[in-house]
């Protein structure tokens, strides 16, 4: 009797003890679900003192693990959450940990693109509504390493020269679903850059910085800014409620300067 | 009379329906690093080495290979190495324990890192690929040491890649009492030799096709494999050990990896046509035989970061 009675209190000392543990993490953590030390940091440095909230509405996909860290692919969704001004993807244990920011300016608060993954960690979308609150959603990927300090398939060859700037892309008309009908249209396109992190010995940072879709008298569609971890050759698809009408135009810079863009259809 | 007739055509149903070894007959154990590998005779003289149909994990010490050997009258033929230095060795030494005859030569009939990391047990054996697989193997030697450690870490100590020195001489040889055909391939990997012991019809296709497992698509292309597989069915092959999934006494395998890339290839250029985002691709409902096939969950993944960048582009309209 007196076994099972210190047998009791010694499961009961371990669940008071695991939870207190678990108190005292996530509060070093800020709350965070993935209980990231780094997290603190990440909020203060990218998203300010405003509020920020964990939100289940924030839709992260992504694989479990990274086959190539060099080209993870994420899709980030918002569609709940109505007036979205911006949506900001962040990756914990980057070197660089600010990937993208994309603005839905008549866009769907949809983005999918592919980055660089240095090692495993949370992948994170802060989405910012108008009312200038964060709603935060996110993703674990686990990784063996190496995406940021390593150099892109086009450098090593040196084939990114003759490609750098090169556009390819397509509207997809009926394609996404948007509140349950296939009406939504979606938008692919590909820009050829190698995508330089700068971490890389001998290699500075290269990348392409800004990109803006726009219909064809100049109203902007979608903007993004983008930094070093977004894979080399991004790909990214946007989608939209309708389908924009008229011609639509990228029009884009790198942060050497150089002009990017050219008709998407 | 007519019982014994009925159990007569009973046995020759049974032996006329495949065969698959269900029960895996070796679990590797970590505490002691020690595979506890088996040979199989699949025919007079040829055996088959087994490891598990799952992905690489510290629990089966990454041995997911199937190798084999063949005991041909005059010297072993050794069918691919294994994942460590480990493995090697106790390949070796169950190859003493089976026969007495010496080793005198290891083929390896890809580049991937199981076929070839148990070498150093075999570094007085001429081991033999061909100059693609070489020239591949020399290149991403590396990188395999790297995963695999960090994969299965305890069991790859001592692990360092010994390359093959010799080229795989492709044609018909009669080594001992054995007729062996090397037949090179690619589609899997740039070069994807066979080894057809014609004495037994017993054919070691390595990675060409995959019996029920996901096959791995690091360095596949879809069209010239299939062609592959073609040939391969065209060839007077009683029975096919693959390096990956369960061995069966048949040659279903190479209709189940036909099926396989088929689907792959229907399923990929049909999302890129729709606009499908690699996200959505890795959620497509994959048809259930092959969900039910080991190591699904790990390898459509990687399936989808290998082949599906190749269908996307294809879609999108270049502008100049």
């Amino acid at each position: 009797m007196s076994r099972l009675l210190s047998a009791a209190l010694a499961l009961v000392g371990t669940i008071l003890a695991t939870s207190s543990f678990a108190q005292s993490g996530a509060a070093s953590t800020g709350g965070d679900p993935f209980s990231s030390y780094q997290w603190p940091d990440l909020r203060r440095e990218f998203l300010g003192s405003g509020p920020v909230e964990f939100d289940a509405r924030v839709k992260v996909l992504a694989p479990a693990f990274a086959e190539d860290p060099m080209n993870v692919p994420i899709t980030v969704s918002a569609d709940g959450l109505g007036d979205v001004e911006m949506i900001t993807v962040l990756v914990d244990r980057n070197p660089i940990r600010k990937v993208l920011e994309y603005f839905p300016v008549v866009s769907l608060p949809r983005v999918s693109f592919r980055f660089k993954l240095e090692q495993a960690s949370p992948v994170r979308a802060a989405v910012k509504t108008r009312d200038g609150v964060w709603h935060v959603g996110g993703a674990l990927v686990d990784s063996s390493g190496g995406g940021c300090t390593a150099a892109g398939e086009t450098r090593r060859d040196g084939s990114w020269a003759r490609t750098l700037g090169a556009l390819s892309a397509r509207v997809f008309p009926h394609s996404v679903p948007v509140a349950g009908a296939d009406t939504g249209t979606r938008v692919r396109l590909r820009v050829m850059h190698p995508m330089d992190t700068g971490l890389v010995g001998g290699i500075p940072a290269f990348y392409v910085n800004h990109l803006s879709l726009r219909d064809d008298v100049g109203r902007e569609l979608v903007r993004i800014n983008t930094f070093e971890p977004v894979s080399e050759n991004p790909v990214f698809s946007f989608d939209f409620a309708e389908r924009p009408l008229g011609h639509l135009q990228l029009v884009g810079t790198d942060n050497n300067g150089n002009r990017l863009g050219g008709p998407v259809e | 009379m007519r019982r014994l007739l009925s159990i007569a055509f009973l046995l020759v149903l049974l032996c006329a329906l495949p065969v698959f070894v269900t029960a895996q007959p070796i679990k590797a154990d970590a505490a002691t690093l020690d595979y506890h590998l088996s040979a199989r005779a699949v025919a007079p003289g040829v055996f088959v080495v087994e490891g598990a149909n799952a992905d690489f994990s510290v629990a089966n010490g990454c041995n997911i290979i199937n190798t084999g050997f063949i005991v041909t009258g005059n010297g072993v033929v050794v069918v691919n190495t294994g994942p460590s230095r480990r493995y090697g060795e106790q390949l070796r030494a169950l190859i003493g324990r089976t026969t007495s005859e010496p080793v005198v030569r290891v083929i390896h009939l890809n580049l991937h890192p199981d076929y070839f990391l148990g070498n150093q047990a075999f570094a007085d054996v001429p081991r033999a690929a061909t100059p693609v697989t070489r020239a591949g193997m020399q290149r991403e030697a590396k990188a395999y040491e790297d995963n695999l450690y960090r994969l299965c870490g305890e069991w790859m100590k001592g692990t360092e890649a010994l390359l093959p020195e010799t080229d795989a001489k492709t044609g018909v040889e009669r080594i001992g009492s054995h007729e062996v055909e090397l037949v090179e391939l690619r589609g899997h990997t740039d070069s994807d030799l066979l080894l057809f012991d014609r004495s037994s019809g017993v054919a070691f296709v390595g990675g060409l096709a995959f019996s029920r497992r996901i096959p791995t698509t690091p360095h596949a292309q879809i069209d010239t494999w299939q062609a592959s597989l073609n040939e391969l069915a065209g060839l007077r092959v009683r029975m096919i050990v693959t390096s990956h999934g369960v061995v069966s006494s048949d040659t279903t395998a190479i209709a189940l990896t036909q099926r396989y890339l088929a689907w792959i290839d229907t399923a990929f250029r049909a999302a890129a046509e729709r606009g499908d985002d690699m996200n959505d691709v890795l959620r497509l409902p994959v048809p259930n035989e092959f969900r039910q096939w080991a190591a699904f969950e790990t390898e459509y993944t990687r399936n989808v970061a290998n082949l599906y960048p190749r269908y996307e582009q294809a879609v999108l309209k270049p502008h100049p």
